[in-house]
């Protein structure tokens, strides 16, 4: 099956309602993105403004989502879509709960940042969170941009991703834990940030979900639910 | 990761208010009005076929009409340019204004009102005829005979009924040759010829496959633009896909009237959700 177009309708309004709702959910994408960046730069530099803007922000998010799913159900109303056309509307419903919940776990990064910022700094634990962060950043972006491209096979490579992201979480809960019984004088902060560790290994599981809503906008399959190697015959053809 | 590098995210340029605005943004009080429906009774013989029917039809906006058969819905729409008046034994009360001049009344000339209010019917009614003559016809009635004006306000009209590339290179040759959805549009580009200021569609895709029912659609809706558009379809997702808004008729009442997301979205009454939902009956 080749990638569905949407832009070639006979009738014009058609292809820029479709259009215009992709747009937008790059666009709330992109505001989530931001809102992740800037929740962990809070996290990290305990910038408790930042933070504080972070949850003020979030409000654009659920707003934005409200909007997109409004026009969905406008077209799902008006213009009855099938096959492709249907399945892009479907994905774009997903998607978009997803990115939502995405700037909920933001918002959290963000408030645990406010409490952190008030108590004596800790020192531990920081740089792997960075790391992890910054992984995570990056597959929500390309999670994004196999989104953008409906790109299948983009998709899959977002999902691997999730793998390496769940191995490095549980690593780096080991690590806090074992602090923690050394360090019992730090445990609620370190609490604190295991919250954060939380939201970061969450956001990488909505990733995972968008890249397989793309991959069943354009293969027509549902790969939720599925093994790595089923959605790798799904994605690449039989080997 | 490759492919994806570690840029800035666009953020800019989301304006959410206008976004929401726009969810709201078609609203009949905000719009001109071209015909206004006022307290219409329509009576064939004893039978009333029409229950004071009060409406405003927007400017330069396509109003649908849609409801079982034998709710009126035609016979509303023939009111708007008189054919009812071609009927024995049918009268009405009211009024229906167009500019704010009752077209019912005694010194209305029908010929100049049908110019105005133009009309397509549900099969399509070529003259035998060439495509050529067919789109001139309404021109050479009034008195327009020059051929550089002639040939130019077909061409004009062809284009505008989105069949100038189908027929430029046949334009004297039978209209009857013509395919149903080709006929159709032609019909269409007749009715735009004289310079209308409403256009008034009944049923006009029902003889059509869906291909060419597309394809009239997607000219309704670039129509709009110039013409305000009224239509009458059996075929309620024509109505939801075509209209900005839509009247549901039921024996003669008009029972909802709104914007068509509204009405397909969340329809005010329970007659109006059982009739689109398919429960009515």
């Amino acid at each position: 099956m080749s990638t569905p177009g949407y832009k070639s309708h006979i009738s014009s309004a058609f292809n820029a309602e479709l259009e215009d709702v992709r747009q937008r959910v790059l666009a709330m994408g992109g505001l989530v993105e931001q809102q992740l960046v800037d929740a962990t730069r809070a996290l990290m530099e305990l910038d408790g403004d930042l933070a504080d803007q972070v949850r003020a922000n979030d409000d654009k998010v659920d707003q934005l989502e409200m909007v997109i799913d409004d026009e969905c159900s406008r077209i799902l109303a008006r213009r009855q879509p099938t096959a492709s056309d249907l399945r892009l509307v479907y994905a774009v419903i997903k998607t978009i709960t997803d990115l939502e919940r995405i700037g909920d776990e933001a918002h959290k990064i963000a408030q645990m940042a406010r409490d952190l910022s008030r108590q004596e700094r800790l020192n531990h634990h920081m740089m792997e969170t960075q790391h992890l962060s910054r992984q995570v950043s990056l597959m929500v972006r390309s999670a994004l941009d196999a989104f953008a491209r409906m790109d299948a096979e983009a998709a899959l490579a977002t999902v691997r991703e999730d793998v390496k992201i769940d191995r490095e979480y549980e690593a780096l809960m080991r690590q806090c834990i074992t602090y923690m019984m050394e360090e019992p004088r730090a445990i609620r902060r370190v609490i604190d940030l295991i919250w954060c560790v939380r939201s970061l290994e969450r956001i990488g599981d909505h990733a995972k979900n968008i890249s397989e809503y793309v991959i069943y906008f354009v293969k027509g399959k549902d790969v939720r639910h599925t093994s790595l190697e089923d959605m790798e015959r799904e994605v690449l053809g039989s080997p | 990761m490759t492919g994806v590098q570690d840029r800035t995210p666009i953020t800019h340029g989301i304006d959410i208010e206008s976004m929401q605005r726009e969810r709201s943004r078609v609203k009949l009080e905000d719009e001109t009005i071209a015909l206004e429906v006022d307290k219409l009774d329509l009576f064939y013989g004893d039978k009333k076929a029409l229950k004071s029917v009060t409406m405003k039809i927007p400017q330069k906006k396509v109003t649908a009409f849609i409801g079982p058969s034998g709710c009126g819905k035609s016979t509303l729409l023939r009111c708007f340019n008189r054919m009812n008046d071609l009927i024995d034994g049918c009268h009405t009360t009211g009024e229906i204004r167009l500019d704010g001049k009752n077209i019912y009344d005694r010194d209305v000339d029908i010929a100049m009102l049908r110019r105005r209010v133009g009309m397509v019917f549900q099969k399509p009614n070529p003259f035998p005829k060439s495509i050529y003559e067919n789109v001139a016809y309404g021109l050479r009635l009034a008195g327009i005979n020059k051929k550089r004006i002639l040939d130019e306000t077909v061409e004009w009209a062809l284009k505008g009924a989105a069949l100038w590339d189908e027929a430029k290179d046949r334009l004297d040759d039978s209209a009857l040759g013509l395919s149903g959805g080709q006929q159709q549009r032609l019909i269409i580009a007749r009715a735009i010829a004289i310079h209308p200021d409403v256009i008034l569609l009944d049923e006009p895709c029902s003889a059509l496959d869906p291909i060419s029912t597309l394809k009239v659609e997607e000219l309704i809706n670039e129509l709009k633009k110039e013409y305000t558009i009224v239509i009458v379809t059996h075929n309620m997702q024509q109505a939801a896909r075509v209209s900005d808004y839509t009247a549901f008729m039921y024996v003669g009442d008009l029972i909802e009237y709104g914007s068509t997301d509204q009405l397909f979205t969340k329809p005010s009454k329970k007659q109006t959700e059982d009739y689109i939902t398919g429960r009515y009956g």
